[in-house]
């Protein structure tokens, strides 16, 4: 397995002088391809900034990340937005499409950036759809979707152009607890199968039961790094079987799921 | 790309963007109709003055340009034609009557102007014959006249003038018929300069002259390219005079810089109305989509793209809803009473068409700004 992302004694400082608050402090850690990685932890812990210097949004105060051997730190800002149109996915917790386009054309929107729709390339959003469950949707506008197949068609989109890194910011934090099992498998499976390195942010570790590595951050530091199966597993089902937790399951037991192609199922 | 997107966020929100552009045709609309009233008042003030084949108006000096108050003499007229570069002069004498026929009750107002027959002022032909007698009961009339009258070369008409404090009816046999030559907002009747002093109103116990005393002169000369400094000469040589241009000629007409400068100032106005309209809404527009276009940033899209989507945004709602204005315009046009001096000239309506098309990028500078701005990391709620 390569080496995709790296990032070395990644830190952010927001503000200056006495009123400089470390967001980020000295984080280093690696993804290779078709792993899949969670980055959890509280309100306030530094992840979604750290996702945010991952995604070429933010410069880090220092440190370094590189993905696919590319220095972000060097880049300027326009080298950057091309960097993270081509070699970067990218999936939000809310307004992840664009409104007036179709789940084909949302999905088809990374290859228009990328100056890449062709023939080829319509077919592989067409396919990407039709894996993810969506063949029946392609010509439906976003808001004709339920939450679960918006962020299904934002994975494909996420991924049709086939980046290096795949991120993906809170993706269940809109989606009740079923769809939202199914939306993190899809997207780990997607993720294994396709030799892509994926990095999820979320709160909710019940979600980890997918991911090959969890990064827990506590401060703006990294506290834990989990890569143990069965230590993952422990952690997601830790929060299921905590007092309150029974109705989540309940849910999950009685819900009619949403359709999913089988070949992508665990 | 920005075409793209542009293109179905319009598709898909057609009932929005139609509306606005409604809004961008009823303004454009608007704006024409006050473009083509400044057209048509300005011609029915102006039109003589513009047809007249001269170089230079004559007035009396102390008549401060104004036609009405000049009284100019044959002496005069001898002494511009003796002037070194002069080709020919000619007198002009400018009255109101009344046209009386059993077409039109109460008959048609009319600018009585006299001229004097193969001299600078007379109007160009198009059908029957040139005004050729000093004095003689004939007329060259206005077409649109004509035809609202019924008559052709050969007819005859009666023109009622007051005299003193009666009315008198003269009769007058058209012998030709011009183009429009509207002045002070009524269709022209060209007599002989010494016809139209015989027939001009007159005042109660007024002594008439043994000489016509007409308002200008209109002077032409060998070559046109050397008027401004001919302006000095005349004025230097004969006493008692003022020589324009006929531009200075118009503009010094009564009313008429208030008129048109009324008149531009509402269609300033209104396209400035355009252009806080078309502000206000794209910018709400954007403002709405701050989040989408975080989102657009932060999955590579660049900041050309996205305002170029809020360009081209902006000229398609302009260029549809000018377009559609356009055609209403025309429409009502069709359809609008002769009495609305409405004058659609094409200089006037490309030029208030220009700026229609210019007030839409103007107004969204606000809104592509505003999409600049926003930062991609919006997407991720930083």
């Amino acid at each position: 397995m390569s080496i995709a992302l790296t990032t070395d004694q990644v830190t952010k400082i927001y503000g200056e002088g006495s009123s400089a608050v470390t967001a980020v402090d000295r984080v280093s850690f690696e993804v290779g391809d078709g792993e899949f990685i969670a980055v959890v932890g509280p309100s306030g812990s530094g992840k979604t900034t750290l996702l945010a210097m991952l995604a070429t949004l933010l410069r880090p105060s220092s440190g370094s990340i590189k993905i696919d051997g590319q220095d972000l730190g060097r880049m300027k800002i326009r080298q950057r937005t091309r960097f993270r149109r081509q070699n970067i996915g990218f999936t939000f917790q809310a307004n992840n499409l664009v409104p007036f386009l179709t789940a084909l054309e949302n999905v088809e929107l990374m290859l228009r950036l990328n100056k890449s729709l062709n023939k080829d390339g319509r077919k592989r959003a067409k396919e990407m759809l039709d894996r993810l469950g969506l063949s029946h949707r392609l010509n439906n506008l976003p808001n004709q979707l339920s939450g679960g197949e918006q962020q299904r068609v934002a994975i494909a989109r996420a991924m049709v152009h086939e980046p290096s890194l795949v991120l993906a910011d809170e993706p269940t934090a809109s989606l009740d607890t079923q769809r939202a099992y199914q939306v993190v498998e899809t997207f780990a499976n997607l993720i294994h199968e396709q030799k892509r390195a994926g990095i999820m942010v979320t709160h909710d570790l019940r979600m980890v039961t997918y991911v090959d590595k969890v990064i827990s951050m506590v401060d703006g530091i990294i506290d834990q790094i989990t890569t143990d199966r069965d230590s993952i597993d422990s952690m997601a089902n830790t929060i299921q079987t905590t007092p309150g937790s029974d109705v989540l399951v309940e849910e999950k037991a009685n819900s009619e799921p949403e359709p999913v192609s089988p070949e992508i199922s665990r | 790309m920005s075409f793209f997107l542009s293109f179905k966020e319009i598709w898909r929100n057609k009932g929005r963007y139609l509306l606005f552009s409604l809004v961008i045709a009823l303004i454009t609309t608007l704006v024409l109709f006050i473009a083509a009233l400044a057209g048509g008042l300005s011609k029915a003030n102006r039109e003589y003055i513009d047809n007249i084949q001269a170089d230079l108006l004559v007035y009396q000096d102390e008549a401060d340009l104004i036609i009405s108050a000049s009284r100019l003499d044959n002496d005069i007229l001898t002494d511009l034609r003796r002037m070194e570069g002069v080709a020919d002069a000619g007198g002009i004498g400018f009255s109101s009557a009344t046209v009386v026929s059993p077409l039109v009750e109460d008959g048609i107002d009319v600018s009585l102007i006299g001229t004097e027959p193969g001299r600078p002022g007379n109007p160009e032909i198009l059908d029957g014959r040139a005004l050729i007698r000093d004095r003689a009961n004939e007329a060259v009339i206005d077409t649109p006249l004509a035809e609202s009258l019924g008559v052709k070369p050969g007819d005859q008409i009666v023109i009622q003038t007051v005299q003193g404090t009666e009315k008198e009816l003269f009769d007058l046999t058209v012998v030709g018929l011009s183009g429009s030559n509207q002045y002070f907002f009524q269709p022209a009747v060209f007599t002989p300069i010494q016809t139209w002093d015989d027939i001009k109103p007159q005042d109660s116990g007024a002594r008439r002259s043994a000489r016509v005393i007409f308002n200008i002169a209109a002077v032409q000369f060998y070559g046109p390219e050397n008027i401004d400094s001919m302006i000095p000469v005349i004025e230097r040589n004969i006493d008692g005079i003022q020589a324009v241009d006929k531009q200075t000629a118009i503009l010094s007409l009564p009313g008429y810089t208030a008129q048109q400068s009324t008149l531009n100032t509402q269609q300033a106005f209104t396209l400035l109305i355009g252009v806080l309209v078309l502000g206000g809404f794209f910018q709400i527009q954007t403002i709405q989509k701050i989040a989408q276009i975080g989102m657009l940033k932060a999955i590579g899209t660049s900041n050309g793209t996205v305002a170029g989507m809020t360009i081209m945004q902006i000229i398609t709602i302009s260029v549809f809803g000018v377009v559609l204005g356009v055609v209403g315009t025309l429409l009502i046009s069709l359809g609008m009473p002769q009495e609305i001096p409405a004058e659609f000239n094409s200089g006037a309506i490309l030029g208030a068409i220009a700026a229609l098309l210019i007030i839409g990028p103007i107004g969204g500078l606000v809104s592509i700004r505003l999409a600049l701005k926003v930062e991609p990391l919006r997407a991720i709620g930083l």
